[in-house]
């Protein structure tokens, strides 16, 4: 019989998460900081987070006023009565929060979870696009 | 005098020594020695390694990575895992951070003695590399019978 729980738990079997409290699960216990790449072209910001272990239905992003968060839970299959012999991983949540700046569209972001890796797209607002300003010669 | 001297040195090194001390301890909690194999924490990808009586699992937390670029392969009691996660960098964008890896990556386990290379399964799912490696029979705890 196999049942779903999280290898690096073994330790402290209390704190395993249930589906459905993921966001609480991620805010109690001491969170990994998923490494990230941000970059931006002329439309927006693209940030990319490593948050292996993660599925769709556990990830939750939030955007409240200028802050961006997103938190996840690890959901591993685990057979039953397995022992930690080696743990790079310690923590079943990750978790990470950027500030916004105001022209950002955060309305309009877009998520993607693809093998573990988390795409978010923030656009920037239509009116803040650059725009060159030409030099005019007197 | 030059004892009094070093009395002074060695207790004001004491405490770096001290601190320094249960800085490791406290980043690398373990009374045991470190594995000849082991790598410095950070390294990707992380792997933790779980027993039970039948089989051992590790698990590869390698993110995005194609799993056809994927090679396992077990060798007596040595299981090495190499991949390449292959870089995106988008045409014109200007990088604020890059925390991700990128490129060629390779871990080293070292199992059990029972472990049975001829029963090796592996799935990866949400970017975790499973490893199901089966314990040799003969290794398993048997149940003797009192006659």
């Amino acid at each position: 019989m196999t049942e779903k729980k999280d290898v690096s738990k073994q330790e402290k079997k209390s704190e395993i998460p249930k589906t459905g409290e993921s966001r609480k699960a991620a805010e109690g216990e001491r969170a990994i900081r998923p490494p990230v790449d941000i970059f931006e072209d002329e439309s927006g910001i693209t940030v990319q987070a490593d948050m292996p272990g993660v599925s769709k239905d556990r990830l939750q992003i939030q955007i409240e006023g200028d802050n961006l968060s997103f938190t996840g839970n690890v959901d591993i299959q685990v057979s039953e009565g397995m022992d930690a012999l080696y743990a790079d991983i310690r923590s079943t949540a990750y978790r990470r929060s950027f500030s916004l700046s105001r022209e950002l569209d955060a309305e309009h972001c877009e998520a993607q979870l693809n093998n573990g890796v988390l795409t978010l797209r923030i656009p920037r607002r239509k009116e803040h696009k650059p725009r060159k300003i030409e030099v005019q010669a007197s | 005098m030059f004892d009094v001297l070093s009395v002074l040195d060695d207790s004001r090194f004491d405490e770096f020594r001290r601190i320094r001390r249960e800085l490791d301890e406290s980043f690398d909690a373990t009374p045991f020695a470190r594995s000849i194999r082991s790598v410095a924490s950070g390294t990707y990808p992380p792997v933790n390694v779980g027993s039970t009586p039948d089989e051992l699992d590790v698990y590869v937390f390698a993110a995005g990575v194609d799993p056809k670029s994927l090679d396992i392969s077990v060798q007596q009691n040595v299981l090495s895992i190499s991949g390449e996660r292959k870089p995106i960098h988008e045409e014109g964008a200007k990088y604020y951070r890059h925390e991700r890896f990128d490129g060629a990556f390779r871990r080293v386990v070292t199992l059990p003695d029972d472990a049975d290379p001829e029963q090796v399964d592996a799935t990866y799912r949400d970017g975790v590399l499973r490893i199901a490696i089966k314990r040799r029979e003969s290794a398993r705890p048997r149940r003797i019978e009192v006659k």
